[in-house]
């Protein structure tokens, strides 16, 4: 009888631990800005990680699950988000951290994730030096060097005298130095440059300055979301158009979940971005249909959405590399030699050296198609563009 | 004696009660139970100081401010700037901290304390607008909106270092709380604190009386200015980092409703009021991250609306209709 007792509660406690080994669950940590003036851009995160769940959710290993756990940082708050990203780690034990709408939120962030060797992937945020403050950081979006150097030496060729309008922030004072050595390089002048608080919402007053200078070309850089809408406006409210200049910049301020509300004010902006929701690869289409199936037929996925859904596949994709048995190290190996053949960008893959996103970088001009505003994509500028930035300042 | 005996006075019993130790009590219980809620629990004794702070002019001394977030937020800067550029020794960067957090009050306190009301009120709020507006915009400093973070705080002492899971920062929170507890409590039952609820309570009266009134709030504005700095730099030091939201009206409004929510001018409300208001918050932004200011929102309602005093206020009620009822 006892031995039967025995081999019955032994049986029971080898079937309970095996179970505990075959039900794995990776558990993500998502922090993301869902209050707050800037939560526009967190609903651009969301929107994409949703999708992906909903399409790829299930494409697992058999017996591993994905556990979100999401958090808000309520718009551009580093020590907050520290705090939140310390629980993660501590508290709920992540596997990985992702999501970061604002850059000084993922720096505050990058070096506790080398601490706790947990694996860190940028959804949005883009600041340009993050990857060499931790070995744990990789980013799937963008940086402004990628599009904002190129867009300078495009610009210096076609205009003599450009005036700079930039957030003032990392991402924007890196957007506004790109700009100026690509522009300057390509012979062009700086007429002024000016920097606007990040939590502005009224550029009149910045634009009337603009105006006075009377430049051939104005360059803007915004962190997107409502505030596009805005820069927009103030360019519109001045008449900056009739008044011959050129608005330009990274694709930011024509950020395609905004176009529509911008007006036909927008028509003739020519920016160098990564996406438009407009090209036509067949891999960007299917994605703008089930978006569009998932949120309804007027709402377009801005770059946002595709940062987070193009993290999310490469969270995916190490998961099921390792078999859901998640080891930091390991991971980070995989990330720095992954390649994505089929974003809704185009290629992408992460540069094994500096951990940072490559991609094509497109010229696009705001034209009307099929009655609506699009960014059209004209030209590839770069093929498999590395962060300029970190090619000129090497890691010492 | 009118009110209720734990608010303390200059003509209540100033020994500590039993119950007074209850907080701490539970505070060191917290360290071992739950080792992995400390990053929180550092940030709600910081926020616990701070209301503190606000506890000592607001509630004993009458001084109506939005505008507390200034001296938090200098305290925090100054710690930050001090780590950045001279040295990451936590314990000079604490004691800077507060003094030079103590000059500001003391400096801005000289000029918006000879008003009274809403005047008062709109230069507090001023004053926040200025120290927010400089650390935007003196970015080489302050770093602006991307916030000032690289440094590494030295160990306290070079005996106890900073570690992931907060355990030395939340015991060198708790440490400073308890200074600063055992000092608030000091003021409010001395004569100098009698004083103070007297200004609250009857100004015109205690000129009459020959009290130094403007030199009374100027003395009590300073020492809760210092004592708001400390709470930043122990922020800035448990997190290595500072961002602009410590010197935003958000945060003074935050900190106006956690103490409103425990209960003001009763040393104890300021300890309620934010464990209640955080842990809230807390678990509501985990359950709905996009929804979760809606709880906090409904939560304040219920209080304005049903809990006048704040949380320590229903529990005076309970208490005297349960002793009522015992005799």
């Amino acid at each position: 009888m006892l031995t039967r007792i025995i081999a019955c509660v032994a049986s029971m406690i080898f079937a309970a631990s095996a179970g505990v080994a075959v039900a794995q669950t990776v558990k993500i940590g998502l922090i993301s800005t869902y209050s707050g003036p800037t939560a526009a851009q967190g609903d651009q995160l969301d929107k994409g990680v949703k999708l992906f769940m909903k399409l790829n959710g299930s494409k697992l290993p058999p017996g591993v699950k994905v556990e979100l756990v999401v958090r808000d940082d309520a718009g551009a708050n580093p020590d907050n988000a520290k705090r939140i990203a310390q629980e993660l780690i501590v508290r709920d034990k992540v596997q990985f951290l992702t999501g970061l709408v604002w850059t000084p939120n993922a720096a505050s962030i990058a070096p506790l994730a080398a601490e706790a060797k947990v694996p860190f992937i940028s959804m949005n945020a883009a600041g340009v030096g993050i990857p060499y403050t931790s070995d744990y950081f990789a980013r799937v979006s963008f940086t402004l060097w990628q599009s904002s150097y190129p867009l300078g030496q495009w610009a210096g060729k076609k205009y003599k005298r450009a005036y700079t309008m930039v957030s003032d922030f990392a991402p924007g004072h890196e957007a506004e130095e790109a700009f100026i050595k690509g522009f300057k390089e390509s012979g062009g002048v700086i007429v002024d440059s000016v920097r606007v608080p990040l939590a502005a919402t009224d550029f009149s007053a910045y634009m009337q300055r603009v105006k006075d200078a009377k430049p051939d070309v104005l360059f803007g850089f915004n962190p997107a979301g409502k505030q596009a809408t805005a820069q927009m406006k103030g360019f519109a409210d001045l008449d900056l158009g009739k008044a011959g200049v050129k608005y330009i910049g990274p694709g930011d301020i024509t950020t395609d979940e905004e176009l529509q509300g911008m007006g036909d004010v927008a028509l003739g902006v020519m920016t160098v971005h990564h996406y438009s929701a407009a090209a036509d690869r067949p891999a960007n289409k299917a994605f703008v249909a089930a978006y569009k199936k998932e949120y309804g037929a007027n709402l377009n996925p801005g770059f946002m959405s595709v940062g987070a859904y193009d993290a999310m596949q490469l969270i995916f994709d190490a998961i099921n590399a390792q078999k859901g048995k998640m080891d930091p190290q390991a991971t980070m190996q995989y990330i720095k030699s992954y390649k994505n053949a089929n974003s809704p960008r185009g290629p992408i893959a992460i540069d094994p050296e500096t951990r940072d996103i490559m991609q094509n970088e497109y010229l696009r001009e705001v034209r009307k198609v099929g009655g609506q505003l699009a960014n059209v994509e004209i030209e590839v500028v770069g093929k498999m563009v590395k962060d300029p930035w970190k090619q000129l300042n090497p890691k010492k | 004696m009118t009110g209720p005996a734990h608010t303390g006075s200059y003509l209540s019993d100033p020994r500590v009660r039993p119950m007074e130790w209850l907080p701490w009590v539970l505070a060191l219980v917290c360290y071992f139970a739950a080792p992995t809620y400390l990053p929180l629990g550092s940030y709600i004794l910081i926020m616990i100081l701070f209301a503190l702070s606000l506890d000592l002019i607001l509630g004993y001394a009458g001084i109506i401010t939005l505008g507390h977030a200034a001296y938090f937020g200098f305290g925090a800067y100054v710690a930050a700037i001090l780590a950045v550029r001279v040295t990451a020794d936590p314990l000079i960067g604490i004691a800077v901290a507060g003094i030079s957090a103590g000059l500001l009050g003391w400096l801005t306190g000289l000029v918006i304390l000879r008003m009274r009301g809403l005047t008062l009120l709109m230069l507090t709020l001023a004053i926040t607008s200025i120290c927010y507006e400089i650390a935007n915009k003196a970015t080489a400093l302050t770093g602006g909106a991307d916030g000032l973070g690289g440094f590494n705080m030295k160990p306290i002492l070079g005996l106890f270092k900073f570690d992931l899971f907060n355990k030395t920062g939340y015991l060198y929170c708790l440490l400073f709380l308890f200074v600063a507890w055992w000092l608030v409590r000091r003021i409010i039952y001395s004569p100098f604190g009698a004083s103070l609820t007297g200004i609250r309570e009857n100004v015109a009266r205690m000129h009459a009386l020959g009290s130094p009134v403007y030199q009374r709030l100027v003395a009590v504005y300073t020492i809760s200015a210092a004592l708001a700095g400390v709470a930043g730099g122990l922020l800035t030091h448990t997190t290595e980092f500072v961002g602009l939201k410590v010197l935003s009206f958000d945060l003074s409004g935050d900190l106006l409703v956690m103490l409103i929510l425990g209960g003001v001018g009763r040393i104890y409300g300021a300890f309620v009021g934010p464990v209640v208001y955080l842990l809230a918050q807390d678990s509501l932004a985990k359950q709905f991250p996009e929804y979760w200011y809606f709880g906090i929102g409904l939560m304040l309602v219920l209080v304005v609306m049903f809990a006048r005093g704040g949380i320590l206020g229903i529990v005076d009620r309970l208490l005297l209709r349960i002793r009522r009822g015992n005799t």
